[in-house]
Parts: structure tokens; sequence; C-alpha cells
């Protein structure tokens, strides 16, 4: 599964993750809780693009799904529950992919990634040009979820600490899941569809299944991402269902590298870091209204230059001095 | 036993009758060769009874039962294991892992994420049977793209062994094997044949007149004959269609 040597860098991150709320100013742990939701979106899409090979440009829907639901369904008079508000966030996120699935699997490469763009403009016109969810002003949620058992409360998310380690918990989690799921059969399975699917189903697996499956598992975590980004900001709009969001979470596993789950969460720190980077007024002044040019130059740079991704690049240092 | 039956098989594309009225059957311990000329619908044919593709019209029966609309993937989880005259691997990965996860067909348990795959003891011994029985077992550790071309041809026949099949297709198994490996490779398909049924495409005659049963003969998609290897070796027409002189100086020497 993972060797020593990469799972050091790993550990690094869970202390400073663990740390950080303790001596940081609000404004970063801000930034490392946005990182982390990030983290588990752009974890999501690696289950598709780098374990399946399905190159999904419609990822932001779920996202925004996710968190859309979350706002419709909490109260403005109080707290939801919680146990009705996520299994609904992750239940609408995942049957809008089982759709989305079942029709865009029938096709391949290219049109697969047009199809899924489709349907992710789709669910975007949806909540921008209708009243459902405030229409481009988007829609506020006032009050975190309860998470209670009858009477007891269990956890107050709404406490910044509470909710801080709430989103890092579910970033946890997430990775260990799919560490464990790339490593079992299905996900073994997962790698064959992506290598060679003529082959798989020479071999007796019914590889439409498997691909729709990889499709709605990534969705819900996606909609479990875009719930922790509603509950952060108490607020949700559409352009988090944009094409903009769907191609900016694919930057991040193309930053980090290809088929890696520490590729997914060093391209989401990566992403964050460079777009914080550029738009600071501190160092860049006016110009810092115009990130989104250097941030492409830096990206195109990246890509250039680490093929790999992130987590590549010791691999391509070693192999440089070799020669 | 007749565990695979091909009824009057068609395929067309456009014009262009690749496959045309193809009748055979393939008996559990014989060894069925399809030769031809290139282009004379061999692969094509076996395309069909795989279920990689339809057929225009014809019927294609597994152990009795009309398969004809069944995917590939369900043919294959009944027994029908096939390999590629293009070699068809998992290049990234190990040859152990190669015929594992073919092996996995048999014990999918796609639900079960908590099991790592190499923990799958059935298609792990699956997998070394397999590499075993090819002489591929020093090589395991390989990755696949490393190997020759040979132990590549090796590993595509391994790959549809692991799946445990009772029946083969094998497309071209011999192409580019050296004598060596095409001695080893006839030898594995004399012991297969024991509990197989085994169709063979094959452009290496000397190997296909030594191990074959019964020869078919195909030309432009339509079967020319079907017989015995002494038979087909006498016929007159096939001699003129396609073997021609040329498998006289061959054979009979």
């Amino acid at each position: 599964m993972m060797n020593l040597r990469s799972s050091w860098s790993l550990l690094v991150l869970l202390v400073f993750a663990v740390m950080f709320p303790s001596f940081g100013e609000k404004y970063y742990v801000d930034l490392v809780m946005k990182i982390m939701i990030l983290s588990v979106f752009a974890l999501s899409l690696q289950l598709l693009v780098g374990q399946t090979g399905l190159v999904s440009f419609g990822h932001a829907a779920f996202f925004g799904i996710g968190a859309y639901v979350a706002a419709l369904l909490s109260p403005q008079s109080g707290p939801a529950s919680f146990w009705l508000l996520f299994p609904a966030a992750l239940g609408a996120a995942g049957l809008y992919a089982l759709a989305v699935g079942a029709l865009s699997m029938r096709t391949r490469g290219i049109y697969f990634i047009m199809v899924t763009l489709a349907f992710a403009q789709m669910a975007y016109y949806v909540f921008h040009d209708t009243k459902v969810g405030g229409g481009s002003d988007g829609i506020y949620l006032y009050f975190r979820p309860e998470i209670a058992i009858g009477s007891v409360r269990l956890l107050d998310l709404g406490q910044p600490l509470v909710f801080y380690f709430f989103v890092f918990a579910a970033l946890v989690l997430t990775f260990l899941l799919l560490a464990a799921a790339q490593a079992s059969r299905f996900g073994r399975a997962l790698a064959g569809i992506r290598v060679n699917e003529q082959r798989m189903r020479a071999a007796g697996f019914a590889t439409y299944p498997y691909k729709l499956a990889a499709f709605v598992v990534a969705a819900t975590l996606a909609g479990v991402a875009g719930f922790l980004y509603a509950l952060k900001d108490g607020y949700v709009n559409p352009e988090i269902l944009s094409w903009h969001q769907s191609g900016a979470v694919l930057l991040m596993i193309i930053l980090g590298g290809i088929g890696s789950l520490r590729g997914a969460v060093f391209g989401a720190i990566a992403f964050v870091a460079l777009q914080e980077f550029y738009q600071s007024q501190a160092i860049f002044g006016s110009l810092a209204k115009h990130w989104q040019l250097p941030l492409g130059l830096t990206i195109i740079a990246f890509v250039a230059l680490m093929p790999k991704g992130l987590i590549g690049l010791g691999a391509q240092l070693r192999s440089r001095k070799a020669i | 036993m007749t565990l695979l039956a091909a009824k009057n098989i068609s395929r067309h594309f456009g014009g262009l009758r690749a496959v045309d009225d193809v009748s055979l059957t393939v008996e559990r311990g014989e060894i069925h060769a399809v030769i031809g000329t290139n282009g004379a619908g061999k692969s094509t044919l076996i395309n069909v009874l795989c279920g990689e593709i339809e057929p225009t019209s014809g019927r294609v029966e597994l152990m009795g039962r009309d398969v004809t609309r069944w995917t590939q993937p369900r043919r294959a989880q009944e027994g029908l294991g096939r390999s590629y005259q293009r070699t068809t691997i998992f290049p990234n990965f190990t040859v152990r892992e190669n015929c594992r996860l073919s092996a996995q067909a048999k014990w999918q348990k796609p639900w079960d994420w908590f099991t790592p795959a190499m923990r799958c003891n059935s298609s792990a011994t699956a997998a070394e049977n397999a590499l075993q029985r090819t002489g591929l077992a020093s090589l395991a550790d390989a990755v696949a793209a490393t190997l020759s071309h040979g132990a590549k041809r090796q590993l595509e026949i391994a790959m549809c062994l692991a799946t445990a099949p009772q029946i083969l297709l094998l497309d071209e198994p011999l192409a580019g094997m050296d004598s060596e490996e095409t001695e080893r490779m006839l030898e594995l398909l004399n012991e297969l044949k024991v509990s197989h049924a085994i169709l063979l495409v094959e452009h290496d005659m000397d190997a296909v007149f030594r191990v074959s049963d019964l020869i078919t003969v195909m030309v432009n998609g339509r079967v020319l004959a079907s017989d015995t290897p002494q038979a087909i070796r006498a016929n007159a027409e096939v001699q003129e269609a396609y073997l021609g002189a040329h498998l006289e100086e061959r054979v009979t020497h």
C-alpha cells in the first residue's frame, strides 16, 4: 500500500494539521480547513481519474449538490439534525451520480469528458437560473447541524475548534477508506479496467457496474466535501458547481500526481497556496486581481517540469542524479 | 462432449462478409485448429464466439445453451477463456498480478473493501498454478512490460488459464515464439486438451498438423473444409486454395 518513505510526509502533515489551531492565526486556520475540504474533494476524484482512468470534467456538480442540500435542508430557526442532513446531502450527490454515470458511462474518452461536463452544467444552471437555491445570489446556512443522540449533544460543530477537528477527521477517514479500497479486490479491478478494460472483460469482469460504482462512490465523497464546505462558510452559491470548479479539482490531482492519494492532498495544498500567493495584494499590489494569469502560467510550468506531479518529484530528482 | 458450438455464424462489416455461414464444434479432449490466410475471418470468428462482437446471424452454444446474446464477461464466467493475437496484458503490473487479477474474476467480492486483494488466497493460488504451467514462475515478480516477446505470449496464455476456463480460444499463441518456446507451448496444449476443449487459430502449419485433432480451413469467411489433419493434407481443394505446394514440401518430407 504505502512504504515508509512516502508516509513520513503524510505524518508531518498530520502532526501539522493537529497542532496548527493552537498557534495559527484565525485566517490561516480557516485556510487549512479549506485545504482539508478540498483534499477530500480531490481524493474523491482520484478514485475516478487516477484509479479507474475515467476523466470526469463535471465533478463539481456533486460537490455543489452536497453543499446545496446541506444549505437547503437547514432551517433558519435552529440547527438541523446531522443524522438527517448528512445522509441527505450524500444521498442526493450519489443519486445524481447514479443517473449521470449510468448514461455517461456508455461513452469513452473525450466524449465521456464532454458528457460529464454537460450534466454538471445542467446542475449549475438549475441553481443559477431558478429560485431553488436563491439563484445566482446563493443561499445561507445559519446553523451548523447538531450531532446528538436523543437529547445528548455529542459534538458542537458551532465551535470553531470542534468543527476544525471534525473536518480533519473527515479527511483522515476519507483517505483511509480510499487507501483500503485501492488495495482491495475492488480497487485492483478498477486499476485493471484503467489499464486494459478489454482484458478485464475477457477474464470475466462485467466492467460497466464497476465503473458505475466508482463513479457513484467518487461523487458521494465529493458530496461529503461539499457538505463540509457549506457548513464551513455558511454560504453557497452556484459558482461551486461551475466548470471552473471541476477544472480546479482536476488541476489539483494533476499537480499532486495522478493515481496517488498523497498526490491528491499535496495537489490541494499546492493549488490553494498558489491561489493565495497570487491573490495577495501585499505582494502583487494591484496586479493581484489578475491572479489567474500567473496561476495558469505556474501550473503550466509545474506540469511541464513535473510530469508525475509533486509526489513524483523525489523519484525524478533521484533519477537525474543517477545520470 | 461438445462444449462450444457455432451454428451458421455470419458477421458482416458493411458489404464485407468477414465470417459467412460458419459452423463448427469444439469438444473436450480435442484441439480444433482453424487455419486460413490473413483476412479469412479467423479472428472475427473468435471475437464472435467469445462475445466481443455480435454475429449478424447464427447461434453460439456453450455447453448446449444458447449464449448468442450473452455478454463476454458472462461467457467467461461460464468457462470460456480466450487469448489475443496482439498481446493484451496489464503492462505495468507484475507478471504475478497479471494472473492474479485475471483469476480474481472468479472471486470478485467487490463490496469487500477492507480485505487487501493480496490476501485473496483463491486467486493467488490460481495465479501460481497458471504461472507454473506456462513456465513463468521464475519471472513472477517482473513487471510485465519488461518481458521478452515470447514471455509475453506465454503470459497471455497464463492469464487465460488463471481464469480456470473449460474452453480455450487461442488466437495465434505461437506467433513470435522461438522454437524452444513453441515446443513448450505445444506440450502444454497437449496436456490441456485432456481436460479442456481448445480452438486454435494458428499460422505455424507444422505445429497445427502436429497437435490438432481436427482442422477447419477458412477462405474468405467461409469454411472450405473441415476434417482430420490427414484428410486436410490430402484435400486437393485445400491445397489449391491455401496450402499449395508449400504444404507438400513441408509436411510430406
